[in-house]
């Protein structure tokens, strides 16, 4: 029997770093609520142009929108690597005041952002305007300001969890862990520099945004996956290290270099297009191999597992990924294809699958498993109250919401492509033109009805969350029993 | 016991660690070359003085699609600039591109939000009619996008972003740099503004 299975039964409470854990979920969770609310705004203005026009304007709509979501995962990935670093390292956590202070200045420095993106919202054209209201480079236009103070927290939050890894137990899964935080601190510099030149501008802020996302945050999740199979089904720490180690080197060995899919119009040399378009296409691959480790895995253990919930989200974690990252970004990457969908609604919903189905979905996961240990390391397999409806029901109309409206907005994509690259020739009036086809506003129209399925299902998730295992009397199903039994 | 090499723990670290490794230094080489070919001055992306000169698209049978040419002085707002002038302009023209919070509605070589038009070309493109009307046009419809909107039937409207006009004049002198980077095609088929006629 592995590691897991013998200290599941001898924790009861919440470590340090696990009920600091808890204060980043439940931020994560209010920034989540936040996304949908503004997403569904922004819904709403692409077919009613006129709602809140020159008050909440779209581009503040949308900024909202995204920005809540890049910091809210960011945060469920620092909340998810607290709740395990004690875990895996087998030690207490070092500095642990330090990381309290850390999450409650983050916090408020979110919400400083936040107020001044509603309410100043825009600047004259001045540097000062980056460094204190917005910095308008999409997904990381938080003011400059900001970006120190957030490589700061992330600074120390890498302190916390790299000397209690140096105090305790190293393992396969935390030095990959240790390794890849160093990197995606370090991607952040690249993208927190003025300069005129707008090639050299996206060049770089793809470091950022390509090398975190497609890269660094799919080796972060590998490892809290890793962790999380051996949590909740048992799987043997030495299938799970081997297979997280191939994955990196599949990952990195195609992401990397990926990165030159972005490299295709804005300037660079033509030899990103060969380059970017032969490793991008191979960056699925690494996905396919997730998919099969967890499925493998879980299917091994008979699917059974101690907490129904979490082992849902990671296969829909596993899915979610091939097919939004894997599936639908293969579609559009190869740069003969991209030609004509890049800048267009393609990317919209190419990004709603991908963002959802890698990383929102584990997220949710790692928090059902914390839920169950707060509340006591109750029961949360099968026969729940009311047979798990509400967790159940959350899992599939979130799924189904983000999946409706990534179709829907695929739909106007190639609409989007056709009527204003193929035959319009990219011009304002060939954009307007394919914006108004009936097909297009189809797509907007039911990319806006999926949304509300969406938002139903958060809330619903955030109702299960807060209800889930109270006053469940059954302790937590025993890993070694289930794994005998499989 | 008899395991086979292929399921080996340690095999799979070491090949982790070297395949990061050698993606990382082939990265690293190409970035020294990428950013030397994209900075201002280059044959890819022309000086800031290129504000000076006309810009317009032509075919290029050897690659296969529209490139953009610099042609004869045809200096923005009827002055010629020297360097440093030009790239105060542009840089203050980017400056408000991103104060302004542009990309949230537009993209930029097709990067950001899809609300509203990409202004990769926007300098060269047909909305503005004829090459000498243009940036009286373009400085115009910023200042006051409420009554210039042209929706085009869509109803989606700039919003009032308060742009003074040196901040207009600047934003168009940065439009204008920016219509003249090779982007290896994109966007595919522009049909540019009638060219040539007035000039």
């Amino acid at each position: 029997m592995t590691q897991a299975t013998m200290d599941t039964a001898t924790e009861q409470t919440p470590n340090p770093g696990q009920l600091l854990a808890m204060h980043y979920f439940v931020a994560a969770m209010v920034l989540f609520a936040a996304q949908i609310v503004f997403g569904v705004i922004a819904a709403l203005q692409y077919l009613y142009p006129e709602i809140l026009y020159n008050q909440l304007d779209f581009s503040v709509v949308r900024m909202v929108h995204i920005n809540a979501m890049v910091v809210w995962m960011l945060m469920g990935f620092i909340g998810s690597i607290y709740w395990l670093v004690e875990d895996e390292a087998e030690t207490p956590l070092v500095g642990a005041g330090l990381a309290r202070l850390n999450f409650w200045i983050l916090s408020a420095a979110v919400t400083v952002v936040v107020l001044v993106y509603l309410f100043v919202q825009i600047g004259p054209g001045e540097l000062r305007s980056i460094w204190l209201i917005n910095e308008g480079r999409e997904y990381i236009e938080a003011p400059r300001w900001a970006d120190i103070g957030i490589v700061v927290c992330v600074l120390i939050f890498f302190y916390n969890i790299a000397a209690t890894f140096m105090k305790g137990r190293w393992s396969g899964i935390s030095g990959v862990l240790v390794l890849d935080l160093v990197a995606l601190a370090g991607l952040y510099l690249a993208g927190m520099w003025f300069t005129p030149n707008i090639s050299i501008d996206q060049h770089w802020w793809w470091w950022v945004i390509h090398l975190w996302v497609e890269a660094t945050w799919e080796v972060l999740v590998g490892c809290i996956m890793a962790w999380g199979l051996i949590r909740t089904i048992g799987a043997d720490r030495r299938i799970v290290t081997t297979w997280l180690y191939i994955e990196v080197a599949m990952m990195f060995g195609s992401g990397i270099l990926g990165l030159g899919h972005h490299y295709f119009w804005i300037g660079t040399p033509e030899y990103w297009l060969t380059i970017g378009g032969f490793f991008s296409a191979l960056e699925p691959v690494p996905l396919v191999a997730m998919v099969v480790h967890a499925i493998y895995d879980a299917g091994r253990h008979g699917f059974k597992s101690n907490n129904h919930p979490a082992l849902a989200w990671l296969i829909a974690h596993a899915f979610g990924n091939f097919f939004g990252a894997g599936v639908w970004g293969f579609m559009h990457t190869l740069p003969q294809i991209n030609l004509y969908t890049h800048g267009t609604q393609w990317t919209s919903s190419h990004g709603h699958l991908a963002f959802f189905g890698a990383y929102a979905t584990i997220v949710i996961a790692i928090i059902y498993l914390a839920i169950q240990k707060a509340r006591g390391d109750v029961w949360m397999s099968g026969d729940l109250p009311g047979n798990g409806w509400r967790w159940k029901w959350a899992l599939a109309l979130l799924n189904i919401g983000v999946l409706g409206m990534t179709m829907a907005l695929l739909v106007s994509g190639y609409e989007q492509s056709f009527i204003e690259r193929a035959l319009g020739g990219s011009t304002w009036s060939a954009y307007f033109q394919a914006q108004q086809t009936e097909w297009f506003m189809q797509g907007m129209y039911w990319r806006m009805v999926f949304g509300w399925v969406t938002a139903a299902g958060l809330a619903i998730l955030l109702w299960d969350m807060l209800t889930i295992g109270r006053g469940e009397k059954r302790p937590v199903a025993q890993l070694r029993h289930l794994a005998a039994s499989a | 016991m008899n395991q086979p090499w292929w399921s080996n723990e340690e095999i799979w670290r070491k090949c982790a660690i070297w395949v990061t490794a050698g993606m990382c230094v082939v990265l690293i080489l190409l970035t020294f070359d990428t950013v030397r070919q994209i900075t201002a001055g280059s044959e890819r992306v022309p000086d800031y003085t290129v504000i000076n000169n006309r810009v317009f698209y032509e075919y290029d049978s050897e690659r296969g699609y529209q490139v953009p040419r610099i042609g004869e002085p045809a200096p923005l707002f009827g002055e010629i600039v020297d360097e440093a002038e030009a790239e105060a302009m542009v840089t203050q023209g980017k400056l408000t591109v991103q104060a302004k919070n542009c990309m949230n509605c537009h993209t930029l070589l097709g990067n950001g939000a899809y609300y509203a038009p990409d202004l990769t070309k926007a300098w060269l493109d047909p909305g503005w009619v004829r090459e000498d009307l243009r940036e009286d046009l373009m400085v115009a419809f910023l200042q006051d996008p409420q009554a210039n909107a042209r929706t085009f039937g869509t109803g989606r409207r700039m919003p009032e972003l308060n742009i003074t006009e040196p901040e207009a004049r600047s934003i168009v002198a940065f439009l204008k740099w920016m219509s003249s980077i090779d982007t290896n095609g994109f966007p595919r088929g522009f049909t540019p503004l009638k060219q040539g006629e007035t000039m």
